[in-house]
């Protein structure tokens, strides 16, 4: 019987018993374990894919989508490839008979103010010409041409058919250009006139306020988190529950809390007036504004900074800062030179939680935050619930969520990774 | 305690309490001496490091007085006291290589580089680590971590170094060596050390004189022959080295002995060390290898014990036997490779010398 444990020598292979490989041998033992473990995941990884992998890759996908308008007039997006917007002439009458039938169906699936909504993103009073046009079509008689112009000028224009032509294909760059306050004219990529740009700004913006909120967390977290590291565990644990205790009070009443106190005749200043610091006639204004987003923002997510930052401190033993003292430092020398280096890893994983936090924020911006305190995700809010350009808000989610993994990156390379601890 | 001038560490009547309710340390008086090397010994809970914390600066004293060369230090914070201190599990500093580390209590004193880096390479040559100046803490071995703090506490030239429990984390074999190495240290070096562990062996290694601290209190303070020759009270005898205790009451007191009747009436002749008087009761204190089994010759003290248990050791054999009521009475007996006719039942006679046999007080 040669049944034994083969010897490795004759072709490299370690064998099992019965001859098989014994790696193979391994795999089969294991699969069973991992048919379970996964099993057991299963559920979850479903709801995932289902409730948010797919919505995602979803929003992805439509900010570059977009086959409204090869679906609803297919025979123009033909005709119009033999046009050239540079001749400086409107299309002919073929293509404007090609037009005709797609418009009287698309009239007739009621499908032409749709196309007429995604035609104004990119040129406004497209929308209202599809409407104008819309019944009218139904009793055009050739040549459609004269009939179309009859209806309104601007079929005449080379500005609308460019627009028509330039959005044919299936997909766009479009929603991105709008969504960086470019767009695409026939002399090619262009900024939008000074006056009409806003995206860029708002993601400054909405950068600008999230380091700050990220900044004041990290100075109002951090004694905290030193206090409750440092007090005995009885006291501590009373401590936590304090810094806890948001988290059971519903964003909405906390939020609307700050608008109490924050307004014009609310209780700061109120106070303000009575101890005589402020004239009754100037009251502050310190709520819709930026002022009002940073303080609310800071409070709501004051505990994601004290939180991992409150369990890094307490794994640095006392006696570090004792050994310190010991080997001649003062307070100050003890805690910066050798507590503070220890407290970076908690302090790196409370400010990328809290700043990719405050980034994506839409609710407490969008209370108190007005005009000037609003971010990027309450524009992405505004395009997908009342503008419904739902192109436009994808591109700007895309656009947050590059803009994030890549700040994630640079943190990576800079701090890197694993020196944040959560606990 | 007499007014000891020119002692390097002075405890006056120092207490501590955390609670306001119990004495953690009670009324302690210690003088150590320049240059000594002293170990506070005694089960967790009896003080020991709260004295140890108290010398550091970092609990205070609730009354009482701590002199440093014969300046109170009350008052003085830790940074100021000058004291190398070499913590349990080491403290050194995670984010610094070990010449960091070194170089630490240099830069705060604003030595300026060169000195640095001469100081620091001497300091490491000691624990001869002269090769792991770059190596972070957690590259390095346990015992070679508690070089590195040795060295660290030792570096900036302290006249007093405080140990609190530092071989408490090495296994058995490498403590030992460190017992010796820091032993040596403190030869060559002439530094002022206060010891603190719980480790008996460790205290009788090292120490010119040890502090048996039990419930706030110094128990005993003597060398380390003393304390397992002399021990002052039970505890001592019970703390440190092995031990037989026999309970019993004095009966007479004369001539630098006393005479102790133990249970069954036998009477024995003891050390009257620790003992009210005459008719109060006493528990007899007596090393297990002080006693001899079927001795050759009469003995101060000589009784009947039955042999309950025998138990091969190599170089001694261990003889528990049931003598005067005591069934957990140890007798060692040396091996000297003659057989001995003895078994588990049999009664033998066994005897000691009055001297090895103390009157202490009475415990249990």
């Amino acid at each position: 019987m040669s049944s034994t444990i083969s010897d490795p020598a004759s072709d490299g292979v370690v064998r099992a018993a019965d001859g098989t490989p014994l790696k193979q041998r391994l795999n089969r033992a294991l699969r069973r374990e991992k048919l379970r473990s996964f099993l057991l995941i299963l559920p979850l990884l479903a709801f995932i894919v289902l409730s948010f992998i797919m919505p995602i890759a979803d929003m992805l996908f439509r900010s570059v989508e977009n086959q409204i308008v090869e679906e609803t007039i297919p025979l123009t997006v033909v005709a119009l490839k033999e046009w050239d917007p540079a001749s400086g002439e409107a299309p002919g009458e073929e293509v404007f008979a090609a037009f005709h039938a797609d418009f009287v169906q698309a009239f007739k699936d009621k499908k032409h103010t749709r196309l007429g909504l995604r035609l104004n993103y990119d040129e406004p009073g497209m929308s209202g010409l599809f409407r104008k046009t819309g019944r009218p079509s139904t009793k055009m008689q050739p040549p459609y041409k004269e009939a179309f112009i009859k209806v309104d000028e601007d079929w005449g224009t080379v500005e609308t058919w460019a627009v028509i032509k330039q959005a044919s294909p299936a997909y766009t760059d479009g929603y991105f250009l709008n969504a960086v306050d470019a767009h695409r004219t026939a002399k090619g990529i262009e900024m939008v006139p000074e006056n009409e740009r806003i995206y860029l700004f708002l993601f400054g913006r909405t950068m600008f306020l999230s380091i700050v909120i990220t900044m004041s967390c990290l100075l109002l977290g951090y004694p905290i988190a030193f206090l409750l590291a440092s007090l005995p565990l009885r006291s501590s644990n009373m401590l936590m529950i304090l810094v806890l205790l948001p988290f059971w009070t519903s964003l909405l009443v906390r939020t609307s809390a700050w608008k109490v106190l924050l307004q014009q005749q609310g209780v700061v200043n109120d106070f303000l007036v009575w101890i005589g610091l402020v004239n009754d006639a100037d009251r502050l204004i310190m709520i819709n504004n930026q002022f009002g987003t940073i303080v609310a923002m800071t409070h709501i997510l004051l505990p994601f900074m004290i939180l991992p930052l409150f369990s890094v401190m307490k794994t640095i033993s006392p006696n570090y800062v004792r050994a310190a003292k010991s080997l001649g430092a003062n307070d100050w020398t003890a805690f910066w030179k050798v507590y503070f280096p220890q407290s970076i890893p908690g302090i790196g994983a409370g400010a990328i939680l809290v700043f990719i936090l405050s980034i994506g924020y839409y609710i407490t911006p969008e209370l108190v935050g007005g005009t000037s305190g609003i971010f990027i995700s309450n524009r992405i809010a505004y395009h997908i619930s009342t503008s419904l350009n739902w192109g436009l808000a994808a591109a700007l989610g895309t656009i947050l969520l590059a803009l994030v993994m890549l700040l994630f990156y640079v943190y990576d390379k800079i701090v890197g990774i694993d020196n944040v601890k959560l606990g | 305690m007499s007014e000891n001038r020119g002692a390097a560490v002075r405890y006056d009547s120092v207490q501590k309490s955390y609670d306001g309710e119990t004495l953690v340390v009670k009324n302690l008086n210690l003088d150590i001496a320049r240059g000594e090397f002293l170990t506070m010994l005694g089960p967790s809970g009896s003080g020991k490091t709260t004295c140890l914390m108290m010398l550091a600066g970092f609990e205070p004293a609730t009354h009482g007085e701590i002199y440093l060369n014969d300046n109170p230090i009350n008052n003085v914070p830790p940074h100021k006291r000058g004291i190398g201190m070499v913590f349990q599990n080491y403290a050194l500093f995670p984010h610094m290589s070990v010449a960091e580390n070194l170089a630490f209590p240099l830069q705060v004193r604003g030595m300026d580089k060169s000195e640095q880096e001469s100081r620091i390479k001497r300091a490491l040559d000691m624990v001869e680590l002269g090769a792991f100046g770059s190596r972070r803490p957690a590259q390095l071995s346990g015992g070679q971590q508690q070089r590195v703090a040795v060295a660290r506490a030792l570096v900036f030239d302290p006249e007093l170094v405080l140990m609190d429990e530092p071989l408490g984390a090495l296994d058995k074999q490498l403590r030992e060596q460190m017992q010796y190495e820091i032993k040596h240290i403190h030869d060559n070096l002439g530094v002022t050390i206060v010891y603190v562990t719980h480790d008996q062996t460790e205290a009788l290694t090292m120490s010119d004189r040890v502090a048996v601290f039990n419930d706030g209190v110094i128990q005993q303070l003597s060398p380390p022959d003393m304390l397992y020759e002399s021990p002052q009270n039970s505890f001592v005898a019970q703390f440190i080295g092995e031990n037989n205790k026999l309970n019993g009451n004095v009966t007479e007191i004369g001539g630098g002995e006393c005479m102790v009747e133990v249970a069954g009436g036998i009477k024995l002749r003891a050390d009257p060390v620790n003992i009210a008087g005459i008719g109060s009761k006493t528990t007899l204190s007596l090393r297990p290898e002080r006693v001899e089994l079927q001795p050759e010759k009469p003995m101060d003290n000589m009784v009947d014990g039955k042999i309950e248990e025998l138990i091969y050791l190599g170089d001694h054999i261990r003889v528990r036997m049931s003598v005067a009521g005591n069934s957990e009475f140890v007798v060692k007996v040396r091996n000297r490779g003659e057989r001995r006719k003895i078994a588990a039942g049999d009664i033998v006679p066994i005897g000691w010398a009055a001297g090895d046999c103390k009157a202490l007080d009475a415990v249990g």
